[in-house]
């Protein structure tokens, strides 16, 4: 898989090195695409098909009847709740696909926004210099000092809870990252010969900065985009636990977490399980970055 | 005589460092008419690159400043035109090679791309006839199957051939003034020969205007047809490149061409100048070259020698020249 088969043609690594290091790639990339499947089947009304998908039953619709019951694997489970239900008889199973769908897309269009906002700001900030440079970095300084919780509490109480506010609240810091990084590989490349060729052919400042200096960039930010998935679940579900998420009923992983914690003695299933796929995915999305980020490395790519 | 393309007249350029202004050119004057090659020469720091650099209007803003003179491109001041004019200017009238080959490509566009670029900034072309603008740049420069050549990444051609396709850059849009940066600095003796022989070549058949920046007399005397030779910010001689081998009038001259190695002299200890250029933050009084001349006299402690002309093509600055 991705030019692996490639690679044992010339590399002098054991056999056993190359199953394991081919596992870490394999691994994470199955556990990111089974989540994506989930996320994105969890139903399929919302993308106008009839309402059948990969959850068995509706994961706000209450049955006080079925409440409080362990994974259907243990005794006393019921067949129709795979994982178990919580206080209000909900599908656990259910609630975890569509959990995923909050999640992941969270941190997907986090990850976007910061991404472009970071990159234009970095590459501003170390392609022009001087008056501009230091007045991103002031910016970007105080985004990276301020408390991400008392800004998502500021938020909370200002434009109430949502899916936008969270989208909001670590949108507006996590650009910081980028921006810090991108100016110092953009300070890099601005002193290649290749950019003052540019500019000795007349091309004008925007277009150095998008036409040369970003796609020399783009390697870094790759890796970076990737190893932020992980972070930016975790930060998601933090806020929700925390209550300055989504808001109830709709599930999101670090929600149902918050709501097993009550009843973690006697139901530890609700919190787990939603748990387990938040470390899965982050150690997915940790695993991949890295690999891209060997994969893209100048000097092992020379080679 | 043909036409002046560039002349150059009574330039300063200073940096402003918190140490204080470097006068890193101070009142350097000279000309470049069609089709000649005028070779700037000098010592490391001595000002050459910032010569181009002042020309292009590429200086490191805001610490690298032009603070006086006038530089005149075909009848225009470059010094007096807008931003936005100067870098319709930059390609298409003035042009400039870098100093190494190796980093002065982009490594994640194709050549095609990168000479294409030029071309689309300054010719209103249909694409189709940008790709011929391409090739024909290519074969300017003496680069052999230029149709292949075009989808081809920097990292896969040879040092030569990117300084070639650099080259190629500079000329797609056929300016009339050439400033190459030590161009051959980074290339090996036979390519470097090669390289030259090109240089005479794309000047026959486009009759450009060059300005050669190096520090290698070897150099000059293949190449250029007059030669200004440079000292801490300052041009000491200008002469035609016959005369200044046969007969140079100022002494750091004679002794930069003295400290050429010949190949006929076996044997001998190279010749070398004694001590360091000056501080250029605080130039001394008087003649610039005064602490390492070997001839001063007591005049060139206190006074600055004005320039002499001693022909059309040639004048010095040196008090024991009247």
């Amino acid at each position: 898989m991705f030019g692996i088969g490639k690679k044992k043609a010339y590399t002098g690594l054991s056999r056993g090195t190359r199953i394991v290091r081919s596992l870490t790639l394999i691994i994470p990339s199955i556990v990111m695409v089974i989540m994506i499947i989930i996320a994105l089947f969890a139903n399929l009304g919302w993308i106008g098909l009839p309402d059948v998908g990969l959850a068995p039953h509706d994961p706000n619709s209450t049955n006080p009847r079925d409440k409080l019951l362990p994974p259907s694997f243990i005794e006393g489970g019921k067949s129709d709740y795979f994982l178990g239900t919580d206080r209000l008889g909900r599908d656990i199973f259910s609630r975890v696909l569509y959990g995923a769908r909050v999640s992941l897309s969270v941190s997907l269009i986090v990850i976007l926004i910061t991404a472009v906002i970071g990159t234009i700001l970095g590459i501003l900030s170390g392609y022009k210099g001087g008056r501009t440079d230091a007045f991103i970095m002031r910016v970007t300084d105080v985004a990276l000092s301020f408390p991400a919780l008392l800004l998502a509490m500021l938020l909370w109480v200002a434009i109430g809870p949502g899916y936008w506010t969270v989208v909001l609240a670590l949108s507006i810091l996590g650009w910081a990252g980028y921006a810090r990084m991108i100016r110092g590989e953009s300070l890099r490349i601005r002193e290649s010969d290749f950019v003052a060729q540019a500019q000795v052919v007349g091309a004008s400042t925007w277009r150095i900065m998008f036409r040369h200096i970003f796609p020399n960039i783009v390697n870094s930010l790759i890796v970076i985009m990737t190893l932020q998935v992980g972070m930016m679940i975790l930060a998601e579900a933090a806020l929700s636990f925390l209550g300055l998420g989504i808001t109830a009923p709709t599930p999101s992983w670090g929600s149902i977490v918050a709501d097993g914690r009550s009843q973690l003695d006697r139901a530890w299933w609700i919190s787990a399980f939603p748990g387990i796929c938040i470390g899965l995915v982050v150690m997915a999305g940790n695993f991949l970055g890295d690999w891209i980020r060997d994969k893209l490395d100048p000097r092992l790519r020379q080679l | 005589m043909s036409n002046i393309v560039l002349q150059v007249e009574n330039l300063h350029t200073s940096f402003f460092t918190r140490a204080g202004e470097v006068k890193a050119i101070d009142g350097v004057s000279f000309y470049v008419r069609e089709g000649e090659t005028f070779g700037i020469v000098g010592e490391s720091g001595c000002g050459k690159s910032v010569t181009g650099l002042s020309i292009l209007r590429l200086l490191p803003e805001p610490a690298g400043q032009v603070t006086e003179g006038k530089i005149i491109l075909e009848g225009k001041n470059l010094l007096e035109l807008s931003k936005k004019e100067m870098r319709a200017y930059r390609g298409k009238m003035i042009s400039m090679i870098l100093q190494d080959p190796m980093t002065s490509l982009n490594p994640v566009y194709t050549v095609g791309d990168q000479i294409a670029e030029s071309v689309r900034l300054h010719q209103d072309l249909p694409e189709n006839m940008v790709e011929a603008e391409v090739v024909s740049a290519l074969r300017l420069l003496r680069i052999p199957d230029p149709e292949m050549r075009i989808k081809e990444y920097p990292f896969q051609l040879s040092g030569g051939m990117r300084q070639r396709v650099v080259g190629a850059i500079a000329m797609s849009c056929r300016p009339r003034l050439l400033i190459a940066d030590e161009p051959t600095t980074a290339l090996d003796a036979t390519i470097q020969a090669q390289y030259i022989a090109l240089f005479e070549d794309i000047q026959a058949k486009t009759n450009v205007a060059i300005i050669f920046i190096t520090h290698d007399f070897g150099v000059v005397s293949r190449i250029c047809d007059r030669v200004g030779v440079m000292y801490a910010g300052k041009i000491l001689e200008t002469a035609p490149t016959r005369e200044i081998f046969k007969a140079p009038k100022h002494p750091y001259t004679a002794a930069l061409i003295n400290s050429v190695p010949q190949l006929d002299k076996k044997d001998e200890k190279l010749f070398s100048i004694e001590g360091q250029p000056p501080s250029l933050l605080n130039l001394p009084p008087g003649c610039r070259f005064y602490p390492r001349c070997t001839v001063s006299m007591d005049i060139c402690k206190e006074q600055e020698p004005p320039e002499v002309k001693l022909d059309d093509n040639h004048s010095v600055s040196c008090w024991r020249v009247k």
